[in-house]
């Protein structure tokens, strides 16, 4: 081998280093992430069958999924579970994250009990539980009961259902709370004592002073809960079914019904990247609106 | 003045805990509600709130340990079942997402900017979009119920759970570049100084990614869902699905039983640490 080559190769990799320790996240990246995702674009312009393959192309799968009045239902669902669920839990884990932040006895007990429910409330046990507890002679409906009113039969009736998912989700807002009492460590002292000689109020303080400066976190929770929220599949595949009169079927579970138990990729390719494309678009809306709203310590404002 | 403020301060304190004591009921009660329901008389489950059994029973136990399907599967068996993906899954996650993690937060390369946005989007890439060309793969491959679980563990070995890698560059990046500096005059390559200097500084981190993975991938139901399908191979997601199915709501407290048996592995693992979780699920957001 020519020396000036060699010289020249050993070079590139005495710079590059990093390269090699990158390369099984590389190899994977195309073909776990790129190969799928230009896969399942490809696929959702053709009549992609399971076990029948391709026989033709064209917008028809996009035509068919604007024009069936289900499948534009279920995205509307999707939104509805995701704008109740996304500001119900944030607010939730916000708030009370607020108040474990003031010097709290017994503050590890408190937190430990939040959280549990974010651990274990992606398991089916956790599923089926829920279920129990919605039943019509549920916890919920007794409880109800005492105070005089009587519940609906939740799992049963399409104007309730989606809340038995929604407040599945609700319920684990521990992982957010736990981020933000970890934000709210952060927020310097001094700044409260400043904002309470000039005769803030807990309430004025916690809206001018906590509020902006935890913005990045705010903003790191919204994108990754709304992430999250439109991908929701266990809770209606599990709970629900999809029911009643498809009241809880999500986008998500949508797609599983088409694709694997009807084995109609293309169609499911489809609704897979519309779902994609909303949530780029609420992504993007996201990070453009950060500028407005969110405050970074580097920033004048 | 200063009783009013002392009365004040009182209320406040009050409030309080009046909140945080009510909302932690709320969050606790479901699962002690559902621990003392398996050691009910279905007869008794859903007839009040109360906590305590009126005729204690190990009944739903019982059949909970029995209840089998085609005499292939049974609790115990499903349990081993997850955990015989889920152990690889979580070392292979920690190594790749480790190796990939360093290369990430430490050097500088050819394309390691864009590289590195690249990595950052698929963080918000929906798994519905990828699940169906990967199922369509996996047929082709023959890996559709192979009996070690390739389509559930396989992905793992390439540092694909971008949320990892992500959380492991914020703590890297906090490693104090003179450490390395001086591994470098010690004569360490590259690798030593991941091993000796990166590897012992990042153990937090890394433990917490093996914990988080380690229960959302006994969560998971989607992967198994998708790539088991003989009753033998079910693990314990399918399992407790299987369960809850196969009987119209009339045998509640052997339902509730497996599970409970199906998270008290994820239940010890939380307990024992705890700190580990929120120490990792705090530093992926708030220190980047």
């Amino acid at each position: 081998m020519d020396s000036a080559a060699s010289t020249h190769k050993s070079k590139f990799f005495k710079r590059n280093v990093g390269l090699f320790f990158i390369l099984i996240w590389l190899i994977g990246f195309i073909i776990f992430k790129v190969y799928p995702f230009a896969t399942s674009l490809y696929y959702s312009f053709t009549d992609m069958h399971l076990f029948n393959g391709i026989h033709k192309f064209g917008l028809f799968q996009y035509e068919k999924v604007f024009t069936t009045s289900k499948i534009m239902k279920s995205l509307k669902i999707t939104f509805k579970y995701a704008f109740i669920t996304v500001p119900l839990k944030l607010i939730a884990a916000l708030f009370i994250a607020y108040i474990l932040n003031f010097k709290i006895k017994g503050v590890n007990f408190f937190r430990t009990a939040y959280y549990v429910p974010s651990i274990l409330g992606g398991s089916v046990a956790v599923a089926v539980l829920w279920k129990a507890v919605f039943k019509n002679d549920g916890i919920i409906n007794t409880i109800l009961g005492f105070f005089g009113v009587e519940g609906p039969n939740w799992l049963a009736d399409p104007g309730k259902a989606l809340w038995v998912i929604c407040l599945l989700r609700i319920w684990q807002f521990g992982s957010s709370m736990v981020i933000f009492l970890a934000a709210l460590k952060g927020v310097p002292a001094d700044l409260y004592e400043a904002a309470s000689l000039d005769g803030a109020g807990k309430w004025r303080q916690f809206f001018s002073v906590t509020i902006p400066l935890i913005t990045p976190v705010i903003f790191y929770n919204l994108v990754t809960q709304l992430c999250q929220a439109f991908q929701e599949f266990n809770g209606p595949y599990i709970i629900t079914n999809g029911g009643p009169l498809q009241s809880t079927s999500l986008v998500a579970y949508f797609v599983y019904k088409y694709a694997f138990e009807q084995y109609e990729m293309g169609l499911a390719s489809a609704i897979s990247w519309i779902l994609f494309l909303i949530l780029l678009v609420l992504t993007i809306i996201a990070f453009v609106s950060q500028r407005y709203w969110v405050y970074y310590s580097d920033d004048e404002n | 003045m200063d009783a009013v403020g002392k009365n004040r301060r009182t209320l406040q304190l009050i409030f309080r805990y009046t909140i945080l004591i009510i909302v932690g009921i709320i969050m606790i009660y479901p699962l002690l509600w559902m621990v003392s329901a398996t050691f009910k008389v279905n007869s008794e489950i859903f007839s009040g709130i109360g906590l305590i059994p009126k005729n204690p029973t190990l009944d739903g136990y019982k059949k909970a340990v029995t209840q089998n399907y085609g005499g292939d599967i049974n609790v115990w068996k499903a349990m081993l079942n997850t955990y015989s993906y889920v152990l690889p899954k979580v070392v292979f996650t920690v190594v790749s997402s480790t190796l990939t993690a360093y290369g990430f937060a430490r050097f500088k390369f050819v394309g390691s900017k864009i590289l590195f946005a690249l990595l950052m989007s698929t963080l918000f890439l929906p798994k519905e979009v990828l699940n169906i060309p990967m199922f369509v793969m996996f047929t082709k491959l023959g890996w559709v119920d192979s009996s070690f679980y390739l389509p559930i563990i396989a992905p793992t070995l390439f540092a694909t759970d971008t949320y990892f890698v992500f959380m492991l560059i914020q703590f890297a990046r906090n490693i104090p570049k003179e450490l390395e500096e001086a591994a470098k005059i010690d004569g360490c390559n590259a690798w030593q100084t991941l091993i000796k200097v990166d590897v012992p500084m990042l153990m937090p981190a890394i433990v917490s990614c093996a914990l988080f993975q380690f229960m959302w991938s006994s969560n998971d139901f989607m992967g198994p869902l998708l790539y088991v399908k003989t009753p033998a191979k079910y693990p314990l997601a399918i399992f407790v699905k299987l369960s809850m199915d196969a009987d119209n709501g009339f045998e509640w407290n052997r339902v509730l039983a497996i599970s409970l048996i199906s998270i008290i592995p994820s239940l010890i693992v939380f307990f024992s640490a705890q700190n580990q979780f929120v120490e990792g699920i705090s530093a992926g957001s708030v220190k980047g």
